[in-house]
């Protein structure tokens, strides 16, 4: 149609509505609309915009998102929470309509504590997706809009699932969702590897973020940082995302030595640490570290496409 | 007086009897006889073969029935009543994977069973179940189980337990004979079960039919053969053990 080209509204790709449940109402429209279209077309844009993003690795999840609750060209929270604890070895990072999500994942953590005392076990990651996506897909058509990453540690290990409310379950290792995620995914796809150190994983997850919320218009605020371990879930850090980006940008280039820099005293410690760490990561491509001369040899070869955003990631971990 | 309560298994009696359910728990005691041993690592069920009318084809009577890939059990008392909670059970095992990702363990299916025999307790027009099961198996984290449940609907776990006729005879002999080195060993814990059997069971081996399951093994049932090669072995100890006896006496 004309008019959703000229708004570049994208119509979602529902299904006739479920016969079992009640008609979408409440809404008063003009004769001759239903009241979907009608909505697509003038309702109100509910809070979409994000970027949010979870890895699993050896030592368990990362679960990172901005704060920025958008509604179209209007910000309607700059420090909302995007990631929801479930329980405690499980987190979600929630995308699409604050709404929707917040709902059903109260729903959902009311049925897990159900299933705990039932059981007398702590449930596991993929029983819980799959709860979350059955639940969910008695509602396609209606509008729902919840894209979720599940992060947790069960019997299995960190696990990981992206569920979507027209009960798409999958498994993976990576997921970013939300308008920011093509940006976070190339930042995680250039840099994440199984083995990683747990600060690498924090700095990456940072770096991811920030960088999205650099260039996406309905993310920013600041970048949430969670963490899922064997003994539960912690929550890591917040930092505001301009700042971050800032510091990611000031970083030196490959190529300088390592020179001492006018920065507070925790920073030699993660220099250090990466260094070890690009020991014994010489074989892998992980992130740049520039004092391993001898490993660095790889790394040199693609003199620009290693930028100083990488070379940051080492430096600025302790002081955001 | 018990004949007036014992109409409708809803009504109590003024004692605080459940008559039906301990009717039920009679015919369970004439069902052939059923023992289950919990071994380190092997989980062992047993049961008295009836023998079978000449005419009537042998294979199609079994008292041991897998529930699951790592879950199995046996029964005694009404056969007819044990194919439902049968077929249910299986139902339930795949439902659990479908909505949970997980296979079951033992204790979740077993409470599962109790509480279907429970609610048909409770229940009007409706009798109990006229059956007791042993249900064995090993959970995910490897650790080996065995259940008891009966027309009540209570369960509870044992290391080792006989249930239907002479169930008593077979649990005196398992209390005198389990000991931490009757179950080390995976051959070992297969002759107590067929022991405990010999016990009760007329004409030896041919009444006999045994299986087990070993860790993140499937079930496997013992052949006629091979429940006769274990029962000769038994003999030649007893014949040993014997010898040995009266030598040291004379």
């Amino acid at each position: 149609m004309a008019l959703q080209d000229v708004c570049k509204w994208q119509v979602p790709d529902t299904q006739g509505l479920s016969p079992h449940l009640p008609e979408a109402g409440g809404w008063a429209v003009p004769r001759g609309c239903d009241p979907q279209t009608f909505l697509q077309i003038y309702g109100p844009r509910l809070a979409h915009g994000t970027t949010t993003l979870a890895f699993r690795f050896r030592h368990g999840v990362i679960a990172a998102a901005d704060t920025r609750s958008s509604c179209g060209s209007y910000v309607a929270c700059p420090a909302s929470r995007k990631v929801i604890p479930v329980h405690r070895h499980l987190l979600g990072t929630t995308s699409g309509t604050s709404a929707d999500c917040v709902t059903w994942y109260r729903v959902l953590q009311r049925e897990l504590r159900l299933r705990e005392l039932r059981e007398g076990q702590l449930p596991s990651v993929a029983g819980t997706a799959k709860l979350l996506s059955t639940m969910m897909s008695r509602y396609r058509g209606l509008d729902l809009c919840v894209a979720t990453a599940l992060c947790g540690w069960d019997h299995s290990g960190p696990a990981l699932f992206y569920v979507y409310s027209d009960g798409t379950c999958l498994q993976g290792d990576i997921f970013s969702v939300g308008s920011g995620s093509p940006y976070a995914y190339g930042v995680l796809d250039r840099s994440y590897h199984y083995d990683m150190t747990i600060q690498e994983a924090y700095t990456l997850a940072r770096c991811a973020v920030a960088h999205a919320t650099h260039r996406d218009a309905y993310s920013g605020g600041s970048v949430d940082l969670f963490h899922v371990q064997e003994s539960g879930w912690e929550y890591v850090s917040r930092s505001d995302a301009y700042m971050l980006y800032m510091e990611l940008q000031k970083a030196p280039g490959l190529e300088q030595e390592r020179e001492p820099e006018p920065e507070p005293e925790p920073e030699r410690e993660p220099e250090r640490e990466q260094e070890q760490e690009a020991e014994v990561s010489q074989v892998r491509p992980g992130p740049a570290t520039p004092q391993d001369a001898a490993g660095g040899g790889e790394l040199f070869v693609e003199p620009e496409e290693v930028t100083a955003e990488d070379d940051g990631i080492t430096v600025k971990t302790e002081m955001i | 007086m018990a004949s007036r309560y014992d109409r409708a298994i809803t009504v109590f009696s003024p004692d605080g009897h459940l008559f039906q359910v301990e009717y039920a728990q009679e015919a369970v005691k004439k069902g052939s006889t059923a023992v289950g041993i919990r071994g380190t690592n092997i989980v062992v069920l047993g049961v008295e073969k009836k023998s079978v009318a000449k005419l009537q084809d042998e294979r199609t009577v079994r008292k041991i029935c897998a529930l699951d890939d790592h879950v199995c059990m046996a029964f005694a008392g009404l056969t007819a009543d044990a194919r439902v909670v049968i077929n249910r059970a299986r139902v339930e095992c795949q439902s659990h994977k479908l909505t949970v990702e997980d296979p079951v363990t033992v204790e979740y299916i077993t409470r599962f069973i109790a509480t279907l025999k429970q609610k048909y307790t409770q229940s009007n027009g409706r009798r109990p179940f006229g059956i007791s099961a042993l249900i064995v198996g090993f959970d995910d984290d490897g650790i080996p189980r065995l259940y008891q449940t009966d027309p009540s609907g209570t369960y509870h776990a044992w290391k080792a337990n006989a249930i239907g006729r002479s169930a008593k005879t077979v649990r005196e002999f398992l209390e005198k004979n389990y000991t931490e080195e009757a179950i080390s060993n995976d051959s070992e814990a297969i002759k107590l079960a067929i022991k405990a059997l010999l016990e009760v069971v007329q004409s030896a081996g041919k009444n006999i039919e045994l299986a087990i399951i070993r860790r993140d093994q499937p079930l496997k049932m013992f052949s006629a053969k091979e429940i006769e090669l274990q029962v000769t072995e038994i003999e030649k100890e007893k014949e040993e053990a014997e010898k040995k006896k009266s030598k040291k006496s004379t």
